[in-house]
């Protein structure tokens, strides 16, 4: 079992999308640290992780870009554990660990550019990265967190979509995988463990590590909106109320391609889209002010004062 | 060899049924979505199988060179699953939905598929993301 103390005070890394298009995320994530009594320190002058724009070009440079913000965490804040809610950044900087601990080119080029950027150049294993969803499972746990909820997400059928990058590939994420108490890679549930532990009713779901297509939202919307439209239809047909998320791409992804499945292939859907931190923040009793559910372009406000949790 | 519309209309009547028939015919029309990812690539589709399906072996070779079709490893074992259930229970009153979800996954990965051939040339898009320029583009 992980010291659970270790995880109460981590540094966080928003990431770009935070500030942006996943605002409610980190609005989410910062009032259920408060609510649960954990304490987050964001990284100072972070950057961006490299996301897909720089690995396609140049993987080494997305290595350290993703170095450095381990680096700030370690060596300026003396860290031992950086936490990042978006897939995209907790994927890349465990891509940066593995690299860096694997491939003696993708050290030499970080030593490089650390040492012209004039920072500390960072050293694999010197913190340990998680997500969101490790954050509150490791730090709080389903007892604990069941023993706080004030307004049980009880009658809400969720249904957990984790996406593609949660979990692959495989071998950046060597502490999934090692039995009882860890993620699977598979099948990933500790959203649905959490979710459950606040009362909520986890549908099967097959598509929980499904392609969303995020990466085509540019060059081939109809393919997103395609992908997208499935995931919500198995959703629907799963008897889910809601998706719940954990990634801001795939947030942002569902909602919008919500909408065009609608305008350009008049597909409607019905089911709502929240980020999992809203949903722990309604049950631990928090404003949906104070969780940003405002902020979501899929309006469930009807949805959860039908459950009594608005 | 059927293209991939004919395919998808198979997957759109079968998720329609109540023929617990369907979950094989799902499953086979896993296969030939990834007999064509794997002969588009000049590859020679296996007739061996994974943990006891074929599909599950065209999985694995159609990834072999092309790390990022593994996004595709869960949705195939999913449709393995589904088409299990119904194989196992064919006279269970939830085999109309098992066989909407199942035809609901395998529409998935036609999705996938079909989209990652359409954007070939475009470079990777997913967890495995390879490098654009390294085609020397």
């Amino acid at each position: 079992m992980p010291d659970g103390d270790k995880y109460k005070r981590v540094a966080y890394y928003p990431g770009c999308a935070l500030e942006g298009s996943g605002h409610p995320y980190n609005r989410s994530t910062k009032a259920i640290g408060k609510a649960l009594g954990l304490t987050l320190d964001e990284v100072k002058n972070w950057n961006c992780c490299g996301a897909m724009e720089v690995k396609n070009i140049d993987p080494k440079l997305q290595t350290y870009l993703s170095s450095r913000v381990l680096s700030i965490a370690a060596n300026e804040m003396g860290a031992d554990v950086v936490m990042a809610p978006c897939n995209g950044c907790y994927h890349n900087l465990k891509k940066a660990e593995y690299d860096l601990e694997h491939d003696d080119a993708s050290v030499e080029v970080t030593e490089q550019l650390s040492t012209k950027a004039g920072h500390a150049t960072y050293k694999a294993g010197q913190v340990e990265t998680i997500h969101a969803l490790d954050w509150i499972k490791d730090a709080i746990g389903e007892e604990e967190l069941a023993a706080r909820v004030k307004n049980s997400l009880k009658g809400l059928k969720v249904a957990n979509y984790y996406g593609c990058m949660y979990t692959r590939p495989r071998h950046i994420f060597p502490e999934k995988d090692q039995g009882e108490g860890s993620e699977s890679t598979s099948k990933p549930h500790f959203m649905d463990d959490l979710l459950a532990a606040a009362g909520a009713e986890n549908v099967e779901f097959p598509l929980k590590t499904a392609c969303c297509g995020g990466a085509h939202t540019l060059s081939d919307s109809d393919i997103s909106t395609k992908l997208v439209l499935n995931i919500l239809k198995a959703a629907e047909a799963a008897g889910a109320d809601v998706i719940a998320t954990e990634c801001p791409t795939c947030h942002s992804g569902l909602e919008m391609h919500q909408i065009r499945a609608e305008t350009e292939f008049g597909e409607k859907t019905q089911i709502k889209i929240v980020y999992f931190t809203q949903l722990l923040g309604l049950a631990l009793g928090l404003k949906p002010r104070k969780v940003a559910l405002h902020e979501n372009i899929s309006d469930s406000f009807e949805l959860m004062a039908e459950k009594g949790l608005v | 060899m059927r293209d991939f519309a004919e395919i998808e209309n198979e997957i759109r009547a079968l998720g329609e049924s109540s023929d617990a028939g369907g979950g094989d015919a799902l499953l086979g029309a896993g296969e030939e979505i990834l007999e064509r990812w794997i002969a588009a690539h000049g590859g020679e589709p296996t007739t061996s199988e994974h943990e006891g399906f074929r599909l599950l072996a065209l999985q694995r070779q159609g990834t072999r060179g092309v790390p990022s079709f593994n996004a595709c490893r869960e949705t195939c074992r999913e449709l393995v699953y589904h088409r299990n259930l119904i194989a196992l229970e064919p006279d269970h009153p939830n085999t109309p939905m098992r066989l909407k979800m199942a035809s609901l996954v395998a529409m998935h990965l036609l999705l996938f598929v079909s989209g990652k051939l359409e954007v070939e040339g475009l470079g990777e898009f997913c967890c495995a993301s390879r490098p654009l320029r390294a085609a020397g583009g």
